[in-house]
Formats: structure tokens, C-alpha cells, sequence
């Protein structure tokens, strides 16, 4: 570490041992008005819970803004501030520069205080992405980028974000008379674009709320590690993706058995691959076919075998052919006979 | 606040002299003020200011937090959030990249943060121009900035001292910004009085945020969702806050002189040579230079014209500065700016003028707009004189155009 970092201490927070040993204390409680089996919801409540009291979250403008905190009502047990949607990474970084700057005069109490900023896909992958990026590059600020990605604007009407999946029916991209498929871009890959963009970036994680424990333990090592810190959240959204509330955790575990959304974690750029992301890289676990994730959910009602079967293809390149599977997307040849 | 009396002339003793800009004045007064968080991004011509900070911090003369951002949405952003948490910040732009950070610029008055910020006047894109022009900082005048120019690197100085003490008054809580005309301005050497940091320690008590701080400690969400229910009652708090600006800026500049011994008179505005004068041209920032020349060589010839310089935008002193001008003949408003389809086709500050006189003057003078000094050119003796004839014309009762362009190229 050059010299001229200068580290602050981080509170250290020990992973949770199991469920029973979580604590009870919520520092996200009643009063938001998110949908029912809202995953996005329930990933603001995990990661309060994980960072506890003191702490202050930035909420970037998206669904957890709008539909969460309202005058009067807020459900926020912890300081909370609204920033704009473009602005997560700004946010964290303005936070932990004034505590930091005041703590070192002597005008504010010195004592490590967790500095969280979350974003939806839209606002992190899409508007604030270099804000975030910047924000990945000082090292000597302690916080947390915490993106929570329901795959669409889902707070506006349902529009492509930079993370919807292949071939989504959304507001922006309804199939028509002509068209089929309106959205053809792949989904951007967040969490590696994270890690291998900012080489001292010491945490990224991804997380599912279908797994809370990981996700509470994920949040908790990213805020004891120190410097900036990206954590990526795959939410389930009922409005957005056209499911029943009930299938909400059910289609965190499919989006993770098929491969789609692989669980990881790279800790001082060692990375380690959990759950049954870990059994399927390692061949203990055979991956569910897409079919069965895609068909649960109403935006991907108009697919038709040959659409299945190009976003099976895809995943299976994902496996395949990958140099790092399921998360770096460089080859280790070219192949002539690629499928286009 | 308790203040230890000394004569004037004791305590300018203990002030230096240096030869510094104007955007270097302001780094100095940031250095006074123990700005705690600094962010920068590059752009002409306000960007001079972040480099004397850059140096400050390295020569171990300033003790900040220095972020050089991605872009001025979050440079603005960035101490935006650190002034919530506490901190007290700086940070600017200017031209295009001001306007890059414009919705930052746009929440900063509305979540009550008291950012000082300077703005090194600069001509917008496209087609591109470094020089001055002052539509810039003028995008944000309905947004609850507080907003000045000064013509000088010593008003620079002791205007950014100004500004932070009235945006962190509890009762305001509002960011302002200092203009300084690009080049004319941001890179002019002038001779400058530097207060002591006792001084400064006098004037500026600490930034204290209150009940109102992001710390574990004070649990508060900060701007929930309102809607309809609340949203104008919100905008109602800032419009109360300029209600009361006027007279925190009074208060302020008060003081100032007290501790510092520098005058300024009315901080509204100054005016040059105009207790007899029949027409007044009235402008903002450095055009004043070759406004007093000319005015000096108008006099010899027996012209009796005089000069009004706004200092302050917003607030702006409407019924003061038309008490002001009631008295005069015609008034000939300079602006560097423009404002596209208004009343008119006037610019920004004829505007205003004009509908400061419709209610506050006794008298109905011609106001004449004059548009001049564009994209950094410069507003030249012969201009100020041409403008000059042009309001002695309307003051004799011939009708002049409402609108014209001084030193366009035929």
C-alpha cells in the first residue's frame, strides 16, 4: 500500500454464523409502500440489518426512493438521505470525505461509521456508472456501492435498464406485429466490470435475497474491508417481471440453479464462488434449463422455443466458454464456428 | 458574537500584501475559511482556483479533503453530500461545466445546503469561446442560489469569506455562488490585502448543521418522497429564505467591515460617480474597468454620466436599486448575457431592472438594454461611450430601441 493512501479504520463486522444468530433489531422497518414480495424491498431491510446502527445510507432515486420512503413514513431505523439517481457513487464518497475531514480536526467524534450508498440498475448501471466508477478508484474512503437490480426502471413503468435481460418485454421494448424481440442487447455484467475496472478495489460481491444469510454476511465483509466497495443484488420484482408475489424467492433460487445469476465474492482479488453457483462450476450441480425460469415470468411470455434456446446458448457460452466461467468474458480462442 | 475591538488601522497591520488573481484570492480565502472538503474537475477558466488548492494541500498549507471528480455532476454532487454530513465545502465550474452539473445545482438549494461555489464566467457551447459571459451561473438565478459578481481579486477574497458566513447562517442554509468574469478576472494579478487568520477566525464561526446533520447520531431522512402534499410548502421555506437574505447580507457585510476594516458600502450594489449624473449605465463583474475609464473621460467632457454596478443578483436589492435609479434621466443596462425571446429581447438584468422600476421607482426613466462583451470580448472605451449617447439620447426624450448590440463585427 503506497504511503500516501491514507486508511481509516472500518468497524469490524463479523459474519453472521447462521440464521439464529442474526439479531433482532431492524433498522429498516414499517412504513414503505413497496409492492408485495418486493425482493428489492427485502434487500434494503438485509443490508441495514447486516450494518447496523451506525450507519447512514444514500438512496439513489429508483423504486427504493419512490415507493419506499415518503414523508412521514420513512422506514429508515438508520440516517437516511435521498441523492439523485445519477449519484451513488458521488453520495458515499461526499459522506465518507466530510466524516473524514471533521474526524481528523477533532469536530466530529472519531469512531468508525458505515457509509452505504445504493442504487437500482437503472441508477447504478446505467446514469451513475462513471460516478460509481470514480468512486471505485479512491481508496482511502471506507463504503459501499449496494446496486439492487430488479432488471427494469421499475419505478417509472417498467423501461429497459442497462442490466434487462435478452429479449424483455418492458414499456420500451413491448414485441409488436413485425418485431418479437425489441431489446437484443445482452445484460450488462456488472460486479465483474467492478472488479476488474478498479484493481484496488478490495470487495465485490454478488447476492441474491433468495439467500439471505450470504447476502447479510456479503454486505458486512464489504463494509469491514475497507476503501470502496460494489455489491450487486439480483431482486426479483413481481410488477416488473409479471409473476405471482409467492414465486418471488423461488425465482431468486431458478435465476441462480440455471446459471443465470452466478454467487460470488472477490476479497482482496481472491475469488470465491458460493452456494450452487460453486456446485455448478465444480460439476456437482447440473444446471436447470433457462426454459424453467424464463416461462415463470409474463415479460418473457412472447419467447418462442427459438428465443429460449438462444438464451440457453447463451448461458451455456457463459459455462462453456468463458476463461473465468459465469464471470469474465474473455476466450481462450477464437472460434470459427461461434454462433452468431 | 463576541468580537475583541481593535482600531482599524492596528488590525491592518497584521494583514499581507500579495500580488495574486482572482481565482487565486478565492483559493486563499478557502485556506482562511478551513474548507474541510474541495472537489475539481477541469475547465477553463475557474479551474486555476483548484490548482492553487492542489498546491495548498501538498505544501501542507490547507488541510482538506481534495476529490478530483469524473465530471462536474459529481464534483457538485460530492460536496453536496459532504456539506449534509457536516462538512464545509468548495467547489465551481464554469461554462458548459456548470451547466454539465446542472441537476446537482438544482437540489442544492432545495435540500438546504450551504455550498460556496465560484463560477469563473465563461461563454456557453457551442460554437466554443474561454472568454466571459455570464449566462452561466445566471442558468441557476430562479433556483435559490444566492448569487454575485465581483470586479476585483481583493472583492474575490473577502466576498468568498462573505459567502460562507451568510450560506451557513442557520437562517439561510443556501449555497452561493461567486462569479468572476473569466480571464478578466480568474487570471488578473491584482494587489491584495490578506487577512490574518484570526481575522477569519473572528468573522466565520464554525458550520454547525444542527438538527439537520447525516450522522448516525441524528436519525432523520432527508428528503422522503412529498408529492403533492408537500412540495409547495417546501418551496414555500426557500422562498421565505430569500425574504430574509437582504437582511443577513446587511448584517454580514457589517461585520466585515468591523473586523476587517474594508468597506463596502451598500453590498447590493456601488456606485461610481453618480450623485450628479443625469444617465447611469448599469452592469456586473469587470466590464466596470473600462466603464469608470470611460466615464472619467466623459466627465472631462463635461457628460454627466455615472456607473451602477450590481454586486448582488440574487438576492436582488429590487427596491433599494430602484430608489436608486428613480433619480436619473435614462439608465443604460449592460449585460453580458443574453435571455433568447424575452420581454424585449433584453437581457437577463434589463429584465429585471425593468420590472424592479415598474414597482419600486416613483419615476418612469427609459431602460435601455444593451448587449455587449460576448464570448470574452472586450467591452471597450469607445463601446461604453457609443452606450453612453445612445441613454443621453433617451434621456432627451428621443425613443431608442429597447435592445442593441454594442461592438458586433459589421
Amino acid at each position: 500500500m503506497s504511503t500516501f493512501v491514507e486508511e481509516k479504520p472500518t468497524q469490524k463486522l463479523e459474519s453472521f454464523k447462521g440464521v439464529k444468530k442474526v439479531p433482532h433489531e431492524e433498522y429498516y422497518t414499517s412504513g414503505h409502500r413497496t409492492c408485495q414480495g418486493c425482493e428489492s424491498a427485502q434487500i434494503m431491510k438485509l443490508m441495514a440489518k447486516a450494518a447496523g446502527p451506525r450507519t447512514i445510507v444514500l438512496g439513489s432515486t429508483g423504486c427504493m426512493y419512490v415507493a419506499n420512503t415518503s414523508y412521514y413514513a420513512t422506514p429508515w431505523g438508520v440516517p437516511w438521505m435521498h441523492t439523485q439517481l445519477g449519484s451513488s457513487g458521488s453520495a458515499a464518497l461526499g459522506a465518507a470525505a466530510a466524516f473524514r475531514a471533521q474526524m481528523r480536526k477533532g469536530a466530529m467524534k472519531d469512531e468508525p461509521i458505515n457509509v452505504i450508498a445504493f442504487c437500482g440498475d437503472g441508477g447504478g448501471a446505467d446514469m451513475g456508472l462513471g460516478a460509481i466508477s470514480a468512486t471505485m478508484t479512491h481508496p482511502d474512503y471506507n463504503l459501499l456501492i449496494l446496486m439492487y437490480d430488479n432488471e427494469s426502471y421499475a419505478n417509472t413503468d417498467i423501461q429497459i435498464s442497462g442490466t434487462s435481460p435478452y429479449g424483455v418485454n418492458t414499456s420500451f421494448s413491448t414485441p409488436g406485429k413485425v418485431k418479437r424481440i425489441m431489446h437484443h442487447r445482452w445484460k450488462k455484467n456488472m460486479a465483474p466490470l467492478m472488479l476488474v475496472g478498479h484493481p484496488t478495489c478490495k470487495y465485490v460481491g454478488t447476492i441474491s435475497t433468495s439467500y439471505p444469510l450470504q447476502a447479510m454476511n456479503s454486505v458486512r465483509k464489504a463494509l469491514s474491508i475497507g476503501g470502496p466497495t460494489f455489491i450487486h443484488c439480483l431482486n426479483p420484482c413481481p410488477k416488473g417481471w409479471d409473476f405471482d408475489p409467492v414465486l418471488s424467492f423461488e425465482l431468486g433460487e431458478l435465476a441462480v440453479n440455471t446459471g443465470i445469476w452466478p454467487l460470488y465474492e472477490v476479497e482482496n482479488g481472491v475469488l470465491k464462488l458460493y452456494g450452487k453457483t460453486e456446485k455448478i462450476a465444480n460439476g456437482q450441480f447440473k444446471r436447470l434449463p433457462v426454459r424453467d425460469y424464463l416461462l415463470k415470468q409474463g415479460r418473457f411470455a412472447h419467447f418462442i422455443d427459438e428465443d429460449i434456446e438462444y438464451f440457453q446458448s447463451k448461458i451455456d457460452e457463459m459455462w462453456n466458454k468463458w476463461l473465468v466461467p459465469g464471470i469474465i468474458p474473455l476466450r481462450r480462442e477464437i472460434e470459427a464456428d461461434e454462433p452468431r | 458574537m463576541a468580537t475583541i475591538a481593535l482600531p482599524v488601522e492596528e488590525k491592518k497591520k497584521y494583514e499581507q500584501e500579495a500580488l495574486i488573481t482572482g481565482a487565486e484570492a478565492i483559493a486563499v480565502a478557502c485556506k482562511l475559511a478551513n474548507v474541510d472538503v474541495v472537489t475539481a474537475y477541469p475547465i477553463r477558466p475557474y479551474d486555476t482556483v483548484m490548482q492553487y488548492i492542489s498546491q495548498l494541500k501538498a505544501d501542507g498549507e490547507m488541510d482538506c479533503e481534495y476529490i478530483v471528480a469524473e465530471g462536474e455532476h459529481s464534483q457538485f454532487e460530492i460536496v453536496k453530500h459532504a456539506s449534509v454530513c457536516g462538512a464545509r465545502v468548495f467547489c465551481g465550474s464554469s461554462g458548459v461545466g456548470w451547466m454539465y452539473a446542472m441537476e446537482a445545482l438544482t437540489v442544492t438549494p432545495a435540500l438546504r445546503v450551504p455550498m460556496v461555489a465560484m463560477v469563473g464566467n465563461r461563454a456557453l457551447d457551442d460554437p466554443g469561446a474561454f472568454g466571459v459571459e455570464h449566462n452561466d451561473a445566471l442558468a441557476v438565478r430562479d433556483l435559490g442560489w444566492l448569487l454575485n459578481w465581483v470586479d476585483s481579486a481583493q472583492e474575490a477574497l473577502d466576498t468568498a469569506l462573505i459567502a460562507y458566513r451568510v450560506a451557513e447562517d442557520p437562517r439561510m442554509f443556501v449555497p452561493c455562488a461567486i462569479s468572476c468574469d473569466g480571464a478578466f478576472l480568474t487570471h488578473s494579478q491584482a494587489l491584495v490585502n490578506i487577512p490574518t487568520q484570526e481575522q477569519v477566525k473572528q468573522f466565520l464561526p464554525p458550520y454547525k448543521r444542527g438538527d439537520l446533520l447525516l450522522h448516525p447520531d441524528n436519525v432523520i431522512s432527508v428528503a422522503p418522497q412529498v408529492n403533492e402534499d408537500w412540495v409547495m410548502e417546501v418551496r414555500r421555506q426557500n422562498y421565505e429564505v430569500t425574504e430574509r437574505a437582504c437582511g443577513v447580507i446587511r448584517e454580514v457585510y457589517a461585520d466585515f467591515e468591523r473586523i476587517f476594516g474594508r468597506k463596502y458600502g451598500n453590498p447590493f450594489f456601488e456606485e461610481y460617480m453618480t450623485e450628479d449624473a443625469e444617465v447611469v449605465l448599469l452592469g456586473m463583474g469587470t466590464l466596470s474597468t473600462p466603464t469608470r475609464v470611460a466615464i472619467r473621460k466623459m466627465r472631462e467632457q463635461g457628460k454627466k454620466v455615472g456607473f451602477v454596478r450590481l454586486r448582488w443578483f440574487r438576492p436582488f436589492a429590487g427596491v433599494e436599486l430602484a430608489k436608486c435609479l428613480e433619480r436619473f434621466k435614462a439608465i443604460g443596462v449592460i449585460d453580458r448575457d443574453f435571455s433568447f425571446g424575452s420581454p424585449n429581447l433584453s437581457g437577463v438584468v434589463a429584465t429585471e431592472v425593468r420590472s424592479a422600476m415598474y414597482t419600486g421607482a416613483a419615476t418612469r426613466p427609459p431602460v435601455l438594454g444593451f448587449i455587449c462583451g460576448l464570448g470574452g470580448r472586450e467591452v471597450l472605451v469607445q463601446d461604453v461611450e457609443h452606450m453612453t449617447d445612445i441613454t443621453f439620447q433617451a434621456a432627451k426624450g428621443k425613443a431608442q430601441p429597447l435592445t442593441q448590440w454594442i461592438g458586433l463585427r459589421g
